[in-house]
């Protein structure tokens, strides 16, 4: 122990998961180059388990119902952050009319990073693509133009950047599930790591 | 500034010497993606993640992941076709292990 | 031998020793010198890092790497913490921990930014603030061992009030044969200086650098971005990218 080291303020609270700590900036994670993304060439794809694919322009987004939720977000790196204030899509709006039969999606983003989810995680109000924060624009450092939003879940399953979900039968891990996360993410019950 | 946010393979040494007798950092890697070799103390590495990812010099292209849990960690090195690795002269090699 | 001084290869995985603080020297108003006692330290080479990591009462760790500053002495070993404003671990180091007091290092790690005194390449040192502290193990392993490479610092700071070692490199650039010592001001810069503060150039890499014909080796150190535009001066004036070795540093302290 090092005698007087406290580190980063730590405090208990009941909005907190287990082994959370608050934080009031926002810090930026990155597993590599922030990719650049202009506007007019930027889609979402989702794809089927048949290969069904239905794509929408960046114009087709914005037409779209928007939602601005207010969530907390957790990090597996320890922080949380209370009452973020986003803008976007509900996966609700996107999946709906979706034929099919698969039960995972794994996200996947510009710059070829993926994530894996269970597909009833993305509905039922539950998950965004969100291209605004704080009333701005999604900044790119923060995953913009935009990013996918479950909240509920690790902040890492909220893939940055990103440009699609695969819907499959199967669940298929993604960048960081295939190096030791959880394939599920709930920090709740503290999965962190493969068997958590 | 976002552009700038990584470190160099050097910074690899101590948390791959928890798991490995050698310096990584001192070996040479061939990159799976592009074919690039260099040295591993050469690599792009992000560590401002879950994990540390380092990533090729010539292509971005991931060589290496890092995962440390307190009681496990996880190594993937599928990205690195080779690791060279400087090792005391022996005599009369090649010759059966 | 030293596990160091054969090349880096060791018995074993590393793991975390304990070490106390010795003794601290103020070197700016921002960065001080650390010295660490460490028991069974193994030695190590100039440019070689460790880890360092603290524990809270909760058991709450940060761990953070610093350059090692100085040459092999016994059991000591010389760390310069830059003192980071809202840092979580420089903070610690430089304001709150007290002679006597545990920490844990990690180390020595890092076989490729180091200089070994039997290499007889010239060699061009490249700093950035703080990113002077491997260098000047470097500077100070050479005249330890009496090495006649030519070396070239060329050292960018803010102001002349950030100099690190400043007193010492007045010394050695004097009494050093074959050691030469060149200032960059970005912000402001002392009364006599030749030309206005700016971020390093093309023109300084140039004329305070080696050509590179005579295939020296260079050693970039310091933030991330500086480090870039430094390695790409080198690469462009001709330096092959295998003998431009970089340590960057990134922004939490």
């Amino acid at each position: 122990m090092s005698p007087g080291f406290q580190g980063r303020r730590r405090t208990t609270d009941p909005a907190l998961p287990p082994g959370q700590y608050l934080t009031e900036d926002f810090p930026v994670l990155s597993a590599g180059p922030t990719p650049r993304v202009p506007l007019d060439r930027w889609e979402f794809v989702l794809a089927t388990e048949t290969g069904d694919e239905l794509r929408w322009s960046w114009a087709e987004l914005m037409a779209l119902p928007q939602e601005t939720p207010t969530v907390d977000i957790h990090c597996v790196t320890r922080w949380s952050k209370f009452g973020t204030s986003w803008q976007g899509v509900s996966l609700d709006v996107l999946l709906d009319g979706v034929d099919t039969a698969a039960d995972y999606a794994q996200a996947h983003s510009y710059g070829g990073y993926t994530t894996n989810l269970p597909l009833d995680d993305l509905r039922d109000g539950q998950a965004w693509v969100v291209h605004g924060y704080d009333g701005e624009p999604l900044p790119a450092e923060h995953g913009g133009p935009a990013r996918l939003l479950v909240p509920h879940l690790y902040f890492w399953k909220s893939a940055k950047w990103v440009r699609g979900l695969r819907l499959t039968v199967e669940d298929e891990p993604g960048f960081w599930e295939t190096a030791g996360y959880h394939d599920y993410g709930d920090p709740w019950r503290e999965q962190r790591y493969q068997g958590d | 500034m976002t552009e700038m946010s990584y470190l160099d393979g050097n910074m690899l040494d101590g948390p791959l010497r928890e798991l490995l007798a050698v310096d990584l950092s001192a070996a040479t890697g061939r990159c799976a993606s592009c074919g690039m070799v260099g040295p591993m103390a050469g690599l792009r590495v992000y560590a401002h993640a879950p994990g540390l990812v380092g990533r090729c010099p010539a292509c971005a292209e991931v060589m290496l992941r890092l995962v440390r849990a307190p009681d496990r960690a996880w190594l993937d090195l599928r990205g690195a076709t080779y690791l060279q690795v400087p090792m005391p002269t022996a005599p009369s090699f090649p010759r059966p292990l | 031998m030293t596990a160091a001084a054969t090349g880096g290869r060791v018995a074993a995985p590393l793991g975390w020793r304990v070490a106390r603080l010795v003794q601290r020297r103020v070197e700016t108003p921002t960065a001080q010198t650390l010295v660490l006692s460490v028991p069974d330290w193994p030695g190590h080479l100039p440019g070689q890092h460790v880890d360092v990591r603290l524990t809270a009462p909760d058991g709450y760790q940060a761990a953070r790497s610093y350059s090692l500053a100085g040459p092999v002495d016994g059991d000591r070993i010389e760390l310069t913490v830059q003192r980071v404003p809202d840092g979580e671990v420089s903070p610690y180091l430089t304001d709150v921990w007290a002679e006597g007091d545990p920490v844990e290092v990690r180390g020595p790690v890092g076989g490729w930014f180091v200089w070994r005194p039997a290499q007889t390449a010239p060699v061009l040192l490249v700093a950035g603030g703080s990113g002077v502290v491997p260098l000047m193990a470097m500077v100070r392993a050479r005249r330890a061992a009496g090495s006649r490479t030519p070396f070239r610092l060329i050292y960018s700071v803010r102001t002349p009030a950030d100099v690190i070692y400043a007193d010492e490199l007045r010394v050695r650039a004097r009494d050093d044969l074959g050691l030469d010592v060149t200032y960059l001001y970005t912000r402001e810069a002392p009364d006599g200086w030749r030309g206005e503060p700016h971020r390093v150039g093309l023109a300084d890499v140039n004329t305070h650098g080696w050509p590179a014909e005579l295939e020296p080796l260079c050693y970039v150190c310091g933030p991330t971005g500086f480090v870039e535009t430094v390695a790409d001066l080198l690469v462009g004036l001709g330096h092959q990218t295998r003998r431009v070795r970089t340590e960057r540093f990134g922004p939490t302290g």
